[in-house]
């Protein structure tokens, strides 16, 4: 099984400049960065993927113990960065993987020159002196939701979900198949996601790194954009005037412009 | 008005039935508001720009408190908001609608309403998104029973799991069982070569075939191998006394037709009355005399032991008589011998060889293939005539549904 082939690896864009890897977080797929792509792809070759159990990927490469801890989610990062032998390439990474990307160019300085981190949070729950948002039982909640609502996911859908890389417009028609998981699976990256604490690796960031961060966001509020923004020395922080979570959604231009700002000035 | 001219729809004008008069004074607005399911309209940033009495009322909450200061992720408890900005609203968002989504609202007197929630988003005629149109149904009734549902999967994934868990165990369990029924290894005898195999038929059944092979003193080996009636722990057990009691007595007294009446005696003793058990057993001894063995060994109704010669033949060993060990108190035991000089095998086995079902038409392995089967291989040693056999088993597939136990005692050929 190729790298490419496991995690439905799309390069798009540009034939030349500065690689940029976007990754997407828990919840969807490689199909978040739709109304941002066609943004950046003038001047960037892109680089997209489904980790392992999302999306198109190969669910049959899916190992829980490997996709329990953010560092299994970091190596598919690094895997694909090493399968298209990317040097110096700038990883966007949504939510948790502005996390996932932070432990990969620690594992993999040479490839990874730059972080820009859309909504992170190091750290989801409350504790003392950290205010993240969350208890404990809120996360409890949301694996409820997760179980209740299994959108179009289905085992007999999944083949189908998960590709015929022979025949990908049958999965494009799928409804909310962008979102559609195995419940097993989305229950793995839930836990992972929520109940992980990051707050230490952000010691380890060496390279340029912008924070985007929604002006109102209830996954990762402003406070934690802050506190994100000062763990990562040299980071710089800006908040996009956009509600929710996702802006590369909400405020695709907005959100494309700040990347390609920092990519043009201070991203060396 | 006669009953004909009623039914008459040329004659029917609107409002002359007072169901249709009543549909006409419920206006749009009327059923906005009153409708049996929630409706609101937010902006794009989910602020609420509109809500109907229906919703309000299943919240607790009034018009003032919700209108452009609440958005919907406000509505929801905080498990729900989590799944709302990591699904919902980016589906929303990529597909224009997303329908039949449960989640659970937070209402003003506490309790949670689970929901079904379907969102459209309209867009300006630019193709700008304008606003989401969200209607809501309550879904306390199904919810419950989503639950119940979930409770008997985990549960039913559970009993599963503890299940395998449980065969797996007694898996092990029988293993160590069956182990014991049989040497660990066979002792290393000077000028002799000895191999032994066990098949067994199902892991989940203890096998009742056994054999054994021990010296008895400086000069005398002996060997037995039989096979039980029956199948499982009773089969087992009847095993356990079997061999024990012919190791017994053939360490006090190395004779085979005696031994063999001890184990008549002992079965006779143990299994009285309506529960009759009995096996069959080949019984022997061996010793050396110069470069050959004599043996002489004693059959209680078992099939015959074969001998392979080194000048290529196969012939089998009859014992006249025989009976059946456990059956009857007076069981008469015969005692048959031969010489095994170099290059001669004498092969033990028990009737799941035998009995094996080969070919299209299942028909019985049989003696005479079994005879045509080790002349073809004769000469040969003991280990290789039971690795033989072994991949003889292993072709007969499915059409070996016995166990299955082998002991061959040979003197190996002089270079």
């Amino acid at each position: 099984m190729s790298i490419r082939r496991r995690n439905n690896v799309r390069v798009t864009g540009a034939a030349t400049g500065r690689p940029v890897v976007l990754v997407h977080g828990f919840g969807c797929d490689q199909n978040m960065w739709r109304l941002v792509e066609p943004l950046l792809a003038e001047d960037h070759p892109l680089v997209l993927f489904d980790y392992v159990g999302a999306g198109r990927s190969d669910l049959s490469a899916w190992q829980e113990d490997r996709y329990s801890s953010l560092d299994g989610y970091a190596r598919d990062l690094v895997e694909v960065c090493e399968e298209l032998d990317l040097r110096d390439a700038v990883v966007v990474g949504h939510s948790v993987s502005a996390m996932t990307g932070v432990l990969a160019a620690a594992a993999a300085p040479e490839r990874i020159g730059a972080l820009v981190m859309v909504c992170p949070s190091p750290r989801y729950i409350d504790e003392d002196g950290y205010r993240g948002g969350f208890s404990a039982e809120d996360i409890d909640e949301l694996l409820e939701s997760l179980e209740s609502n299994y959108l179009g996911w289905s085992a007999t859908m999944a083949p189908v979900i998960m590709g015929n890389p022979d025949r990908p417009e049958l999965g494009e028609e799928l409804t909310n198949s962008f979102c559609a998981t195995d419940p097993d699976i989305a229950r793995v990256f839930a836990r992972t996601t929520f109940l992980s604490d990051s707050r230490k690796d952000l010691e380890t960031v060496t390279v340029p790194t912008l924070i985007l961060e929604c002006d109102q966001d209830v996954i990762a509020p402003r406070e934690v954009g802050a506190y994100v923004h000062a763990a990562v020395e040299g980071s710089e922080l800006l908040t996009l005037d956009a509600v929710g979570h996702c802006p590369q959604l909400s405020a695709p231009e907005a959100t494309a412009s700040a990347i390609r700002a920092f990519l043009s000035s201070g991203a060396r | 008005m006669s009953p004909g001219a009623a039914d008459d729809p040329g004659v029917e004008t609107p409002g002359t039935r007072p169901a249709f008069s009543s549909l006409l004074e419920d206006s749009a607005e009327d059923l906005y508001e009153s409708a049996p399911c929630g409706y609101l309209s937010t902006l794009m940033d989910g602020t609420i720009a509109k809500i109907n009495a229906t919703l309000l009322g299943w919240l607790g909450l009034s018009r003032e408190e919700v209108v452009g200061r609440k958005r919907f992720s406000d509505l929801l408890t905080v498990g729900g908001r989590l799944y709302h900005e990591t699904h919902f609203a980016p589906l929303l968002r990529m597909q224009g609608h997303l329908g039949g989504v449960a989640l659970e609202m937070r209402t003003a007197a506490g309790p949670r309403l689970p929901v079904l929630v379907t969102s459209t988003l309209k867009r300006g005629s630019d193709g700008e998104p304008l606003l989401i149109r969200t209607t809501v149904f309550d879904a306390t009734d199904r919810r419950v029973y989503e639950q119940e549902l979930l409770r008997a999967r985990r549960a039913a994934d559970e009993a599963r799991e503890q299940a395998e868990a449980d065969r797996a165990q007694l898996r092990e369990a029988l293993a160590v069982l069956q182990r014991s029924l049989l040497p660990a290894a066979l002792p290393d005898l000077p000028g002799v070569e000895t191999a032994g195999y066990y098949h067994t038929a199902s892991p989940m059944e203890l096998g009742g075939d056994f054999y054994d092979l021990f010296p008895v003193d400086d000069t005398r080996t002996a060997f037995f191998l039989g096979d039980v009636c029956g199948k499982g722990p009773q089969a087992a057990a009847l095993t356990s006394l079997t061999r024990y009691t012919l190791r017994a007595a053939m360490i006090q007294d190395a004779d085979p037709v005696d031994d063999l009446s001890v184990l008549n005696r002992a079965l006779m003793e143990r299994y009285t009355g309506d529960d009759p058990r009995f096996c069959t057993a080949v019984a022997g001894v061996f010793e050396r005399a110069g470069d050959t063995l004599r043996v002489r060994l004693a059959s209680g109704g078992h099939p015959p032991a074969l001998v392979l010669r080194s000048g290529g033949t196969a012939e089998y060993l009859r014992t006249r008589g025989g009976m059946l060990v456990g059956v009857l108190p007076t069981a008469q035991f015969t005692e048959v011998s031969t010489v095994l000089r170099p290059g001669d095998t004498l092969l033990l086995y028990t009737d799941g060889l035998t009995e094996a079902r080969v070919g299209p038409g299942r028909r019985l392995y049989g003696y005479e293939a079994l005879l045509a089967f080790a002349a073809a291989r004769a000469p040969v040693g003991s280990r290789a005539l039971v690795d033989a056999l072994t991949g003889l088993l292993r072709d007969f597939g499915d059409g070996l549904d016995d166990d299955t136990a082998l002991l061959a005692i040979g003197v190996p050929a002089t270079p």
